[in-house]
């Protein structure tokens, strides 16, 4: 059985798929209603985390052991020194061989041994002499992707926005900048391809390959071969060079779905006013627009960076979630989609749980 | 003792909260210390790591806009109140 996590503005949503993934139960909005930037499940567990924010009681995790029956929150050890600007939100969260990570607005990351009750910061990523030049993008300065290695518990990737991609390589302490290829169009046109600052919007992980990265920037869509050192352009043949989301098939690593915006002045809405999914098949030489089932005119919305994933099933299923939030769902890799819920708050992020 | 009164946005995220309670302290933060040590992590609801009371949320110690320095007198009272913010 499929559940998605769907996180959103005003809570987080469960919804439970039937075996065919067609019939789709709505449970929610569970974390009292708290804006959820992030929720992920461990999938040998079944526990579910979202990771959020609210106005006036602060950042936290959220956990849940029994599907959303019953929650605890928690931010205890997730802040920042005395005098330095406090933490406003959670907004990424990932489960690896070195335990649970929670990227945070401002952006620092931190991790958790115990499952999510008590955090500890990874100092190592503020200490960095490119934190000083991090820029706040439009939704804040914040650590909004985590990629963990998955067999090498001290190897790992953040996405900064903006600040670009990091990476460690020691469990947290020392990190690198691995921005190198992608370019900054808003900087002056000598300054386009500097070492860190890039405006990274999403960043995958082959599957089976974990040196094969896949980003959507700012300005751009790239792949890596060497772990983020170097990165290529793969945007030709794609509608805009905007956008936010990336989803990775999970057992092909050619196949990558990406879902271009109009752009980043131009209302940041799907193109000509049609949805689509674009989904390469040979790492991004060649793009196919996959459209059956998506709204075709006067479609005015958006899909945030975190908004659009894959289950593990035969044909791998895709969902993604809207700005105006609508729930799109396909059975077989994008060639039918099905749109199993309208009306919910702002979608921020949707994963998925299995079993 | 100080007479607590807390929002009821609060209370519902700690189960067995109450609405008002009772603590002893001399201030505004050792109020806030007390309602941590009973419902744990209330402190990191009210306080972000400035450390100050959240942003969005006022302390009124008997009717005056209080910090976390503010003196309790005996049987003062503290209402915590959320802002009007949201959307």
């Amino acid at each position: 059985m499929v559940t998605l996590l769907v996180g959103t503005k005003k809570g987080a949503f469960l919804f439970e798929g039937d075996a065919g993934r067609r019939d789709w139960t709505l449970r929610g909005p569970f974390c009292d209603a708290w804006p959820i930037n992030h929720m992920i499940a461990d999938p040998a567990t079944g526990t579910i985390h979202a990771g959020g924010g609210n106005e006036w009681f602060g950042p936290a995790v959220w956990t849940t052991h029994d599907r959303g029956a019953t929650w605890t929150h928690s931010s205890a050890g997730l802040a920042y020194a005395a005098g330095e600007t406090p933490i406003r939100s959670v907004w990424s969260l990932a489960k690896g061989p070195g335990g649970l990570y929670a990227g945070v607005e401002p952006a620092g990351l931190f991790h958790s041994a115990d499952g999510g009750v008590t955090w500890t910061h990874l100092q190592g990523l503020r200490d960095h002499p490119s934190r000083p030049e991090w820029q706040p993008g439009g939704g804040g300065l914040i650590l909004h992707h985590i990629l963990p290695h998955p067999t090498d518990g001290r190897r790992l990737w953040v996405a900064i926005s903006t600040g670009g991609v990091f990476c460690t390589e020691d469990g947290g302490a020392t990190w690198e900048p691995r921005n190198r290829g992608t370019r900054q169009d808003y900087a002056p046109a000598d300054q386009r391809y500097p070492e860190h600052g890039q405006c990274v919007h999403s960043l995958v992980m082959a599957a089976g390959m974990p040196d094969r990265l896949y980003q959507q920037n700012h300005c751009g869509m790239y792949r890596s071969e060497d772990a983020g050192r170097q990165w290529v352009s793969i945007e030709e043949g794609l509608p805009s060079s905007f956008g936010f989301p990336a989803a990775a098939h999970p057992r092909d690593p050619d196949t990558l779905f990406l879902l271009p915006l109009n752009g980043d002045t131009a209302g940041r809405f799907v193109p000509e006013a049609a949805a689509a999914v674009w989904r390469t098949r040979d790492a991004g030489a060649t793009w196919q627009a996959l459209r059956e089932g998506l709204p075709q005119r006067n479609a005015f919305f958006g899909v945030l960076r975190q908004a659009m994933t894959t289950d593990r099933l035969t044909p791998a299923g895709l969902y993604f979630g809207t700005s105006s939030g609508a729930l799109y769902a396909s059975a077989d890799e994008g060639e039918h989609f099905v749109c199993i819920a309208e009306h919910l708050p702002t979608i921020t992020s949707v994963e998925v749980l299995e079993g | 003792m100080a007479r607590v009164l807390l929002p009821q946005a609060l209370v519902r995220l700690f189960p067995g909260a109450a609405r008002a309670t009772e603590v002893e302290a001399a201030d505004v933060a050792g109020a806030i210390a007390a309602l941590d040590a009973r419902w744990p992590g209330m402190r990191d609801r009210l306080c972000d790591s400035t450390p100050a009371i959240r942003r969005h949320l006022n302390v009124f110690v008997d009717g005056e806009r209080a910090t976390l320095a503010t003196p309790l007198r005996p049987h003062a009272e503290m209402l915590v109140t959320t802002a009007m913010s949201g959307g």
